[in-house]
């Protein structure tokens, strides 16, 4: 095989797993979306206006598209610290619980700082929600270095713990807000809000200031992991660690800076909700977005371009559904349905050749070859 | 190597000894002051068959005690080592600390022991059967994150078809139901090599948005698919009469007596059977059990889907065994406790029924503790049983080891 053909192969398979693949896994898994409809006396026609509402609400007008984006960040920015972690080695479920404490974090500096400029205020608001998750997610990272204690267990419970220790903390004097019962939080001072980007097209559009954040976040989570010596740590002691430990790189270290850096990514999530959508913190405000990222994660297979995309596919679904639950009356649980189905066909690529041998041919046929 | 191993032991002992006089010190600093007075706990209710006198210990002395034990236990721990000892140490001064919390927060007033116990084993059993169905597919090297989704699908399977066709049938389809989803996660990282994580994830996913779909588009408008029978307590004769152990462990419903029976099961077929000798094998080395004869490929599809049938069990608890109703997401995260438990419990069976019956206790002391009106708020008593938890994974599982192949997929020569 000369250079040339090995070359021309290679580039096919690229375009085969970066679009081919996944736009069938979604064409795919919708299929199977309407067979359970369907199967649930959903008539076709008003199937066929569910689809047409999802599409609708994903990416059909302007308002649909910031809905899209919306719901994504957050999804993105944990998902980054998953795969951060998955490629140091470490299994983090931990981030519902760094999402929660950084969220909340946010909010209490953003109310510190509420006098100040928004020049201080911002930024010390996400800061603060960044290093407290990074703290939260440290505490697992140094008992898996210290103790051997195994992180699956530890962010378990430190997901636990954070659920109560927010129902706790939102009923404290400094936190709770003025002449309430319930357990709610102050609202975000303005100089600490993520600032809305498109209230020059209409006031009601809540794509807000994370997608920067967001954005800078994919590109620092691809420098660290592919340019930085720290980032060559992590993905040598994912990948083999005994290896590592003998090139001299210190295993107690890594694990508690991989952690630590997927913490604030996940913190920084919470702030992304807390700072700029909700304007506060309430019980269960992190609304299973940490679960949802591990998924956004492996389904970007842990590359920080790979997780963006994930994140933007999920948060398309998530707002589509929203429109199909309201257009359709069809109950938006269709839409993890469809998000689940979507990750078997993109990580089982043996699975869809077995369903269809005759799609993917040129690259069986190349396999068979050498 | 042996140095290392000795020096991280060591270092675990400080850690434990620490915890012990740090808790000793809290008990004697904030608890003691204020357990004046006697804790009456009630072991028995009047109607009993042989009644038996209610405990009556001594509020303040008793803390005191136990604090100077906690505080001896420590000290001893972190001057002389002796690794052997740290984790037995650890147990006996948990528990310590828990009897010494309970008869602070009790003096003064009453509290039934036994109605805590007999609570308790209720809300073991799911996280023991999850632990459980973990155990089965983790010893032949499959991760099963999945639990968490099996139980779910028991639990929605037990009341859909416990409505139609009664308790029984629902059990039965909620194993059955639990063992299709154990077969769909060995098809998929079996036979098309998924990486394990990612096919537990898929299960978790999907039995939420399918469960959670058809209970808002289905259960909604006929509310009479979703109302199952609930299997009563079975009182064992003579044994259910007994003081104290009678009610906390003879006279409970079918998942309790099934989650003990199925833990001393699959400690038998796991450790005294050839199948269970050759499941282990290919979860230590598949590569080895293959050269022997061993047919590692199905081997994992039998055992990952009798985890399956298990967890399925176990999900059957939260309709036929408590409600009869099946509501959106109510396994809150209980399969991944009973993850916590398989760790913790060391892959063993009658390890994780253990640490169940652990979260078990602890879940159900903090309902009752609620009841007695401590002056700590119920957050905090919500949380310990999971700071506990990581104490103890800290300071004594520490280093437990995983089945040698777990998570890794064997691709057949």
């Amino acid at each position: 095989m000369t250079d040339a053909t090995q070359g021309r192969v290679f580039g096919r398979t690229q375009l085969e797993d970066m679009v081919i693949v996944p736009l069938f896994a979604l064409v795919a898994a919708l299929v199977l979306g309407a067979v359970v409809m369907a199967a649930t006396g959903v008539s076709p026609a008003t199937i066929a206006q569910s689809y047409v509402a999802l599409l609708k609400g994903s990416v059909g007008s302007v308002n649909a598209i910031s809905e899209t984006l919306t719901a994504a960040l957050p999804l993105v920015l944990a998902g980054l610290g998953l795969a951060l972690g998955f490629r140091s080695g470490l299994f983090n479920i931990g981030a519902e619980g760094q999402i929660v404490v950084g969220g909340l974090a946010a909010v209490v500096a953003g109310v510190a700082l509420g006098d100040m400029s928004a020049f201080i205020a911002l930024p010390g608001a996400l800061l603060a929600g960044a290093a407290a998750g990074a703290f939260y997610a440290g505490i697992a990272g140094w008992l898996r270095a210290a103790t051997g204690a195994h992180e699956v267990i530890t962010t378990i419970m430190l997901n636990l713990i954070s659920f109560r220790l927010l129902d706790y903390l939102l009923r404290t004097p400094f936190i709770q807000k003025e002449d309430r019962a319930d357990p709610i939080s102050k609202s975000v001072p303005d100089a600490a809000e993520l600032p809305k980007l498109l209230t020059f097209l209409d006031a009601n559009l809540r794509l807000h200031a994370g997608l920067f954040l967001t954005l800078a976040m994919v590109a620092f989570a691809y420098w660290l992991l592919f340019r930085s010596k720290l980032g060559f740590e992590f993905r040598a002691s994912g990948e083999n660690a005994v290896a590592a430990r003998f090139a001299g790189m210190s295993a107690g270290w890594t694990i508690v800076l991989a952690m630590a850096v997927a913490g604030a990514l996940a913190g920084l999530a919470g702030a992304n909700q807390t700072l700029g959508i909700l304007g506060r913190a309430t019980p269960g405000f992190s609304a299973g977005i940490g679960f949802d990222a591990i998924a956004v994660a492996l389904l970007g297979r842990s590359h920080p371009v790979g997780v963006f995309f994930a994140g933007v596919l999920f948060g398309a679904l998530e707002a589509g559904g929203r429109q199909m639950q309201v257009d359709a009356g069809v109950s938006i649980d269709l839409i993890g349905i469809i998000q689940s189905l979507i990750i078997v066909f993109i990580a089982a690529p043996l699975l869809v050749k077995a369903i269809f041998p005759w799609g993917f041919r040129k690259a069986g046929k190349r396999e068979n070859k050498s | 190597m042996t140095v290392l191993l000795d020096k991280a032991r060591q270092r675990q002992t400080r850690i434990t000894g620490g915890i012990l006089i740090a808790l000793g010190a809290l008990i004697a600093v904030f608890l003691a002051p204020d357990s004046s007075g006697v804790a009456t706990f009630r072991l028995s209710r009047p109607t009993d068959v042989w009644p038996v006198p209610n405990l009556v210990v001594p509020g303040g002395a008793f803390v005191y005690v136990a604090s100077a034990l906690l505080a001896f236990f420590g000290v001893r721990l972190f001057l002389r080592g002796g690794a052997r000892w740290s984790a037995r140490f650890l147990g006996i001064g948990l528990i310590i600390a828990v009897a010494a919390f309970l008869v602070w927060a009790t003096a003064g007033k009453s509290f039934s022991l036994t109605g805590m116990l007999q609570a308790s084993l209720v809300r073991a059993v799911p996280i023991a059967l999850g632990g459980l169905a973990g155990v089965l597919s983790e010893r032949v090297a499959v991760v099963n994150i999945g639990i968490e989704g099996m139980l779910l699908a028991g639990a929605f399977t037990g009341a859909l078809v416990g409505s139609l066709a009664g308790g029984l049938a629902g059990l039965a389809a909620a194993v059955a139901v639990g063992g299709v989803f154990g077969f769909v996660l060995a098809a998929l990282v079996v036979t098309y090599r998924m990486d394990q994580i990612i096919a537990g994830v898929f299960i978790n996913l999907f039995v939420l948005g399918l469960t959670s779909y058809i209970s808002s588009q289905v259960f909604q408008e006929y509310r009479a698919l979703n109302n199952a029978p609930v299997f009563r307590a079975v009182e064992i004769p003579v044994l259910s009469d007994l003081p104290v152990l009678g009610p906390v462990f003879f006279s409970q419903n079918i998942f309790v007596y099934g989650a003990f029976i199925l833990a001393g099961l699959a400690t038998y077929y796991l450790f005294h059977t050839r199948h269970g000798l050759r499941a282990r094998a290919v979860g230590e080395h598949p590569r080895a059990a293959d050269t022997l004869g061993i047919d590692v490929y199905r081997t994992r599809y039998v055992n990952v889907t009798i985890a399956g049938m298990v967890a399925g069990f176990g999900g059957a608890w939260f309709t036929l065994g408590s409600v009869g109703r099946f509501d959106e997401g109510m396994t809150g995260g209980r399969g991944f406790i009973g993850l916590a438990a398989m760790i913790f419990g060391r892959w063993h069976p009658v390890g994780a029924l253990m640490a169940a019956l652990i979260f078990g206790f602890a879940d159900s002391l903090q309902q009752k503790l609620a009841l007695l009106g401590t002056p700590i708020p119920s957050e905090f008593l919500a949380m310990a049983p999971y700071i506990a938890t990581i104490v103890v994974v800290a300071g004594v599982v520490g280093r437990a080891r995983a089945p040698a192949a777990d998570g890794k997929p064997y691709v057949k020569e």
